[in-house]
């Protein structure tokens, strides 16, 4: 079935409003009839990803959008990129890189984004409303922005992003419907103890099951308390769009889409998988490349660190000195919060290593690392041992605090116990 | 004769390479040689370039189109891709890698079982096919 077009994309398609809206269009078009969709929509704002530099292909779309006269049409907010501008000395990279990298980003900003630097938008202050529609690329941003927002976006890549951003137009297809949103599948925590449910090292874990076993269907998490944080289900969200392709879940009484199972599932019958304390401990275990107690250094903020997991940073270090280097990525945004309420001072005197607008596991920074990197971060233990070569040890953040202070890996093992 | 749905036209002709998970190009290939680099991909260390490659699916990271877009550039892409659930990121870095450069990477969803062997893949608009080379 052809698409239907509204006149006036048909007019950016002819090139009456210049040649990058006619190319961002094409690709708009073309994607709408890879996903099957009838027609366009209109959406709010977009978050773009393809300001991170991955080799000449980027920067080339981005140059022939430039000089075709490209500008968004809507608030536009961008991911991390390659480097960190406000602590450019911490990038090693080679100088033809970095002057790439740079340039992508330049370009992204002319197009009139918003120079936020973040893969976590949704802790910005002006964020999608309830059912709004939007074009947001950043895996773990899409999970967040359907599943905890319930604004609606698509797995949209680099490219389709500052498409869309350009035109105001996406294909009416996918998690923009009603139907495509409801849960597929059920994961019932069954038998979890309370004091692993209370710690942060299962949230990342519980998302990388979720990722394996929902591939890209949307899933409807069952056992989780009623006040779960959103920096909870920010980590859930991130481990499962790297081990599957999950763009939304529901937890049953916490999510907005999900106040009840049957809400949640529109009253399908839907098959049911049963996780265990077992299965959650392999998970557990795929998360860690190392399992000496050597340790390198630790990296947490992946997605961005919060505000309130700053805090909770600085209280668990406390008055201690970390024997390895700890790194915490953010946002600029965060960052400034940070450092008018003394947060970001008592950090730095503790000698913690903040990093903006990009993300330790993407660029090099960490430089020559003697040993494991921990992290508590699923994502980051997914990738991180590709991209940079680090092997990896995956704990909570007070696992990986106390690592950190004690010189080697220190991990709680009471909480993963059955009883 | 295999029958496929077309979401990017092109014709090529490969190897083919199952593989047994899905993949993120980004994180998932080394764009400079087109290997596979997921420590967690049960075929790390095997080479896509060329191949017709059969995919249960892309997963993870919205940069694999700007990944295999690249990937395309640089001449270490697969020749055509044949996935079993469609996947538009993967579509996306094909169809901005044919208005950037001119190459044509025919991207397909297989209707049926996909041969093994060497493959010819036919992708047009009316449909695709999948024929022994």
């Amino acid at each position: 079935m052809p698409v239907e077009l509204a006149e006036r994309d048909r007019a950016l398609l002819s090139g009456t409003h210049g040649e990058a809206s006619a190319l961002a269009m094409r690709v708009v078009l073309e994607m709408a009839e890879v996903m099957g969709a009838t027609g366009l929509i209109d959406v709010a704002s977009a978050h773009v990803d393809g300001c991170l530099y991955h080799g000449r292909a980027g920067l080339d779309f981005a140059e022939r959008l430039a000089a075709g006269g490209a500008s968004v049409s809507v608030p536009t907010t961008l991911n991390v990129a390659y480097l960190d501008l406000l602590h450019p000395e911490l990038n090693r990279g080679d100088p033809a890189t970095r002057a790439d990298a740079r340039r992508q980003m330049d370009l992204y900003v002319s197009m009139g984004c918003r120079p936020t630097w973040t893969c976590a938008p949704y802790q910005l202050p002006e964020r999608p409303a309830f059912g709004q529609h939007v074009a947001w690329a950043e895996s773990n941003a899409i999970a967040f922005c359907n599943s905890v927002l319930g604004a609606r976006t698509n797995r949209y890549g680099d490219f389709i992003d500052i498409c869309a951003a350009i035109t105001g137009r996406v294909p009416f297809a996918g998690l923009h419907r009603d139907e495509e949103r409801r849960a597929r599948l059920v994961l019932r925590l069954d038998g979890v103890p309370d004091k692993l449910i209370d710690s942060d090292a299962l949230y990342p874990v519980l998302g990388h099951v979720l990722g394996r076993e929902a591939g890209s269907a949307v899933a409807a998490i069952v056992g989780l308390p009623t006040d779960t944080s959103e920096d909870r289900l920010k980590a859930i969200g991130a481990a499962a769009a790297s081990s599957g392709s999950v763009a939304m879940f529901h937890v049953v009484g916490v999510t907005p889409e999900a106040s009840n199972l049957r809400t949640a599932t529109g009253g399908e019958p839907v098959p049911e998988v049963v996780l265990t304390m077992d299965r959650l401990r392999a998970a557990r275990e795929e998360l860690s490349t190392a399992d000496a107690d050597h340790l390198g250094a630790v990296s947490l903020g992946t997605p961005h660190a919060s505000l309130a997991e700053l805090e909770r940073l600085a209280g668990l270090l406390g008055q201690g000195r970390p024997l390895v280097p700890i790194y915490v990525n953010t946002a600029r945004d965060v960052l400034a919060e940070a450092g008018r309420g003394g947060l970001l001072a008592t950090l730095e005197a503790a000698g913690v290593q903040v990093v903006t607008d990009t993300c330790t596991y993407l660029t090099p920074i960490m430089g020559e690392v003697d040993g494991p990197v921990m992290t508590d971060s699923g994502k980051w233990a997914w990738y991180a041992p590709a991209n940079i070569g680090a092997e990896v040890v995956f704990g909570g953040m007070e696992d990986c605090v106390l690592s950190a202070l004690a010189g080697r890996v220190v991990r709680d093992e009471t909480v993963w116990s059955s009883s | 004769m295999t029958a496929a749905r077309t979401l990017v036209a092109g014709e090529a002709t490969g190897d083919v390479l199952v593989l047994d998970e899905p993949l993120s190009f980004w994180g998932g290939i080394d764009p400079g040689s087109g290997e596979i680099i997921d420590v967690h991909h049960p075929q790390r260390g095997a080479n896509v370039a060329g191949r017709v490659l059969v995919m249960p699916g892309g997963r993870g990271s919205s940069s694999s189109s700007s990944v295999f877009a690249e990937a395309i550039r640089a001449g270490t892409a697969p020749a055509a891709i044949v996935l079993l659930e469609p996947d538009p990121i993967v579509a996306l870095g094909a169809i901005v890698a044919r208005e950037l450069y001119g190459t044509q990477v025919p991207v397909v969803v297989a209707e049926a079982e996909v041969p093994i062997g060497r493959l010819v893949v036919e992708a047009g608009l009316g449909g695709a096919r999948l024929e022994p080379a």
